[in-house]
């Protein structure tokens, strides 16, 4: 039976869906048990838990042996959120005192990992007795490392001790060609290596250290970061690969370069993906693989759920300040997740027992696919303000159902009527990033958005506040469908209005 | 014969336990070298440690006071290079 929540396969996929067959509706719907119970809590590496559970880093990883050209040493920033950005760098001892402070006081906290401001691996004494001290005094954290591979072939029976079972790879490429383009220079035994070489060795080190780690059980996610015209058409061969070898998740995340960040893509004009751009990706490589579409790029010393930060709250001052007795924390944060546990339950249950009914009003197949914004504050609910928004989920309702495509950023425009740089207004911004989508949901709207939302061809719709998010795209697009507005293309219809 | 770490140095820590000799240690504002261990790596590697693994172009100077990774050498920006990139992009 075909079930209404797609989440990460295309329409258009050949064959089997497989992204949602199985006995559950998420994206992990047809992942061997074992694997699903690793990750039912991960924010990271299910969409579903990122509503529910957060995770944080901490930035005991300074060192690099491996330059990106997307990367910038010397940035450091508090007001930034991207991978390799942290404010305070920790020494093992205090980073264990944070992690404690942190899921004491978060309790939906299940995940800790360490992902810089450097390569973990590039550092192991730090990275290793981090986990280490965390395995003994912090037994309900899970523990995750990412790392660009170049020295994991030789950490992996340390990784395997600590009972770390996920790790995240970041390969860009398995072609050195491609690599040359992307990696300046490596260190690698005790030299400075440059060019093709350089590559060459990084992608050997990468994929033998994906085949050990396999071997060894422990989860693989590989992230990759799309830079058009470098390595957009090589993606595709990238997810193959890493499939074929056990990595069980890819996540295609958009190239960051903006000028200002110093690094040598934006010093030299290389851009971005676009939107578009991005979801063609991962639904190009999705045939093959599970794709992760949630990712939100944090930094290296992020803290809460994904797409917050509550690093402010943490500071190693405050962190002073306050008494943590863990063990009691532990049984609270045990009463938590459980209370979690069950609500997700009965979603999941609820969700089973709609199937029947959903079956029966689903529109008919010839029905052309919407794309739909959420604006939520998690729980998996719509529950934002508009003008609140920092970000929308976008969905794409079709004839086969409900599925989650990613995210993107805005700028919430409720706080001002200030600019955004190049003079575009915060509702400008909101708009701009709305491209594509017919209707976005949220808890409520504010009357001056209505109508440049409406003549930008997207209705505004507040009807289905603190409703979970796929009942109510698919509601909307029935009702879509029964006031034959799924027979037009939006283009047409933007005449019409 | 040594070498000095100056300010342009960003404390990633990278170069402190390759060196040989115990040389660079930790301090403010950025990381420094002990003139009287280093011998720039003679007799233990072929490259200098430190040099070889630090990200920042400019950061570690020889006795003669020359920029051991001289700008473009590791971001591939060469100085010249960038200034006509940033001009084309403003034509554009």
């Amino acid at each position: 039976m075909e079930l209404p929540v797609l989440n990460n396969v295309a329409p258009d996929a050949s064959g089997c869906q497989s992204g949602s067959c199985g006995s559950t509706d998420d994206q992990m719907g047809h992942l061997p048990e074992h694997i699903r119970e690793k990750v039912f809590n991960h924010p990271c590496y299910s969409e579903e838990a990122h509503h529910y559970f957060a995770r944080m880093h901490v930035a005991v990883a300074p060192a690099c042996n491996i330059q990106c050209h997307y990367c910038n040493r010397k940035y450091d920033c508090a007001n930034e959120s991207r991978p390799g950005v942290v404010s305070e760098l920790h020494h093992p001892v205090q980073a264990v005192k944070k992690v404690l402070a942190v899921a004491a006081t978060i309790p939906q906290m299940t995940v800790l990992g360490i992902a810089g401001p450097g390569d973990p691996l590039a550092n192991p004494e730090r990275t290793f007795e981090t986990f280490r001290m965390l395995a003994e005094q912090a037994p309900d954290i899970k523990l995750c490392v990412s790392t660009n591979g170049l020295s994991l072939p030789d950490h992996i029976d340390e990784l395997a001790k600590h009972n770390i079972d996920h790790v995240t790879i970041t390969i860009n490429c398995v072609d050195p060609d491609v690599g040359a383009l992307i990696y300046p220079w490596i260190f690698w035994k005790n030299k400075r290596i440059k060019g093709r070489e350089a590559a060459a060795i990084l992608i050997e080190q990468q994929q033998k250290g994906l085949e050990m780690l396999v071997a060894r059980g422990i989860l693989v996610k590989v992230n990759s970061v799309l830079i058009p015209g470098v390595n957009d058409r090589h993606l595709a061969e990238v997810s193959r690969i890493v499939k074929a070898k056990g990595a069980f998740l890819h996540n295609v995340m958009p190239l960051i370069s903006e000028a200002e960040h110093g690094t040598f893509y934006g010093m030299t004009g290389q851009r971005g993906p676009t939107a578009e751009e991005l979801q063609a990706l991962q639904d190009e490589c999705s045939g093959d693989m599970n794709m992760m579409r949630h990712c939100r790029q944090c930094r290296a010393d992020a803290v809460g759920m994904l797409g917050e930060d509550r690093g402010d709250e943490f500071t190693m001052e405050k962190i002073e300040a306050m008494d943590i007795n863990y063990p009691e924390a532990m049984k609270m944060r045990a009463e938590i997740h459980a209370a979690i546990n069950e609500e997700l339950d009965a979603k999941r249950a609820a969700k089973h027992a709609k199937v029947h009914s959903i079956e029966e009003i689903r529109p008919k197949p010839a029905t052309r696919p919407v794309l739909m914004a959420v604006a939520t504050r998690g729980s998996g609910v719509i529950n934002e303000h508009f003008g609140h928004a920092r970000e929308f989920l976008i969905y794409e309702a079709s004839a086969s159902g409900v599925r989650f495509i990613g995210h993107r950023k805005t700028v919430a425009y409720c706080e001002g009527g200030d600019t955004c740089g190049d003079g575009m207004s915060a509702l400008d911004k909101s708009i701009e990033v709305l491209s594509g989508c017919e209707v976005v949901l949220c808890s409520k709207i504010g009357f001056e958005p209505w109508g440049p939302l409406e003549k930008a061809g997207i209705t505004p719709n507040g009807e289905h506040a603190m409703e979970p998010i796929e009942d109510a795209i698919l509601a909307v697009y029935e009702e879509m469908l029964s006031n034959g507005k799924l027979d037009a293309r939006p283009a047409e219809q933007q005449k019409v209005a | 014969m040594a070498f000095e770490i100056i300010e342009s140095c960003v404390n990633c820590w990278a170069c402190e336990p390759l060196c040989p000799n115990q040389a660079i240690y930790e301090a403010r504002p950025h990381f420094m070298i002990d003139a009287d261990k280093c011998n720039e790596c003679a007799g233990d590697f072929e490259e200098s440690q430190c040099v070889s693994i630090c990200p920042i172009e400019g950061a570690i100077l020889n006795e003669s006071g020359e920029p051991l990774n001289p700008p473009g050498s590791l971001t591939g920006i060469v100085p010249e290079k960038f200034a006509k990139l940033v001009a084309r992009q403003q034509a554009a």
